[in-house]
């Protein structure tokens, strides 16, 4: 079980949280104005790279608010937290 | 040497010293018509049938670690084809009636065991969405039959139908035909089929770059074992998919999820089927050695660690030990994670790419091991014909852009 830090709530076990995929992944401002293969990309397309991930968590089970993680996805490591809508 | 009584006799006389071996490990050519990046039992099973059925037999199996290692190894052997959707069913049953007679085929005993696959019902909405199945699976052509508690405990003694749990069951759908193989058998038994049919296995050979000329199209792949060139190259990497994908500019509809499983202690043959329950998020089945194979549901996050969280093993054995009291002082020998590449739909990628000469099948996520022969099937005639097979053509990569996905999230082993 991962401990993540939340930046509210502070260090807490994986199971407070949901996953909820790849971050910053910005809902296009004008959907009509997209080709097909780019709401696609939008929609389905995905890095899923082997190691450092940017993703989103929302602590549920905790303050509720959702918040950004950058973790290596072959050792699980959590390099940082950071809050929702900032950078990278 | 092919396997009969007579030369299982004459080695045991021998002292089984004079077995051959099962497959070549030569060194790489300087070039093939084909390259398969993956030695699992899809890309083994591709590279057969590319050889065994259509004549293209300059072909080699690129497997960066060795055969059947990753999720052909790490599975739960569980075959079935009571897939909701038509395309769905079409192909998995096209693996069942392979596997049927696959040992025959390929002249090794991949244990083949149809002992019923029996899928439970905890809900209303689970005996609602598992009658629908039985009828399109029925109306398929698929055999799938409702069973009530007591029929479902006929079949699975060791079943508890008794109304003092948290999920009691109601009822269960049950598949004859589904059932368990050995997982490394079918690795082994594809790939000695086709190596004596030409084809070059290659172990320990990581795939490091995809070549392109200036038209975009593949040339060859850069390897830890040097350049191999090729006019086409099939990717059946599983969980690795996303990351051999990038090498050519190509972004797949793809996560990697951690997949847990875990076997007991070896015991006296107990459990006659397979039992699965997506609600509560448990498969289990007995093997020939006796151990009981549970699988888990997937961890919540992305990894590429082969390993998964210890409350996703103990939340399984919880669902276990209340649907079969019996095993509740079993002991846990080994678990293990593999890494499965999922897709938005729940249903697997075969096809082109948009890059030329680049070919890929994936996405098979939980539950690829019983689409084995079909997968390598299907994909080995979508590359030798430069076109998809009837059965594959509705798995592309373009079904992401069009918009026909094929939402077998209902039908996956465990409720995602």
């Amino acid at each position: 079980m991962l401990i993540i830090p939340c930046p509210y709530c502070g260090a807490r076990p994986e199971n407070e949280f949901r996953y909820a995929g790849e971050a910053h992944i910005a809902r296009p401002a004008d959907p009509e104005a997209l080709s097909d293969a780019a709401w696609a990309d939008f929609l389905y397309m995905r890095t899923n790279p082997k190691g450092r991930h940017a993703e989103r968590w929302r602590h549920v089970h905790g303050c509720g608010r959702f918040f950004n993680c950058v973790r290596d996805t072959v050792t699980d490591r959590i390099e940082r937290t950071y809050p929702a809508g900032t950078a990278p | 040497m092919k396997f009969s009584l007579r030369t299982l006799f004459t080695q045991g006389l021998a002292g089984q010293s004079g077995w051959p071996e099962q497959w070549r490990s030569p060194e790489p050519r300087a070039a093939y018509d084909v390259i398969i990046v993956g030695g699992g039992g899809h890309g083994l099973a591709t590279a057969y049938y590319l050889a065994a059925e259509l004549g293209v037999r300059n072909v080699a199996v690129l497997e960066k670690g060795w055969l059947g290692g990753g999720n052909t190894g790490r599975n739960t052997t569980i075959i079935r084809s009571n897939y909701l959707w038509d395309e769905s069913a079409a192909i998995y049953d096209h693996a069942v009636k392979l596997w049927e007679g696959l040992a025959q085929e390929l002249n090794y005993n991949v244990m083949y065991s149809p002992r019923g696959v029996m899928m439970l019902a905890h809900t209303i909405h689970d005996q609602q969405v598992f009658k629908r199945h039985v009828h399109a699976n029925r109306l398929n052509g698929i055999d799938n039959e409702w069973l009530t508690p007591e029929q479902a405990q006929a079949f699975c003694p060791p079943l508890n139908i008794g109304k003092n749990v948290r999920y009691p069951i109601t009822g269960a759908a049950l598949q004859r035909r589904g059932g368990t193989a050995r997982h490394d058998a079918v690795a082994w038994g594809y790939a000695r089929g086709a190596s004596t049919r030409g084809v070059d296995i290659i172990q320990n050979c990581e795939v490091t770059g995809i070549e392109r000329n200036v038209a975009g199209a593949v040339t060859g792949v850069t390897t830890t074992r040097g350049r191999i060139g090729a006019q086409k190259v099939g990717v059946v990497a599983a969980g690795h998919t996303s990351v051999l994908m990038a090498m050519a500019g190509v972004r797949m509809p793809l996560e990697s999820f951690p997949l847990q499983a875990l076997v007991s202690e070896p015991v006296k043959p107990v459990f006659p089927c397979v039992v699965m329950s997506n609600t509560i998020h448990a498969y289990i089945s007995q093997s020939d050695k006796g151990e009981l194979v549970i699988g888990a549901g997937t961890d919540a996050y992305t990894s590429y660690s082969q390993t998964g969280a210890l409350h996703i093993a103990e939340h399984t054995l919880d669902a276990i030990c209340e649907m079969f009291p019996m095993f509740r002082r079993m002991r846990m020998l080994r678990n293990w994670g593999g890494i499965v590449d999922v897709t938005p739909d729940r249903s697997p990628i075969i096809g082109h790419t948009p890059v030329p000469g680049l070919f890929v099948n994936c996405g098979w996520g939980t539950g690829g091991f019983k689409a084995t022969p079909g997968s390598g099937h299907v994909f080995a005639h979508t590359i030798a014909h430069d076109r998809p097979h009837p059965i594959a053509a509705p798995f592309t990569l373009e079904r992401f852009t069009t918009g026909r996905l094929i939402d077998e999230a209902a039908a996956a082993a465990v409720a995602h």
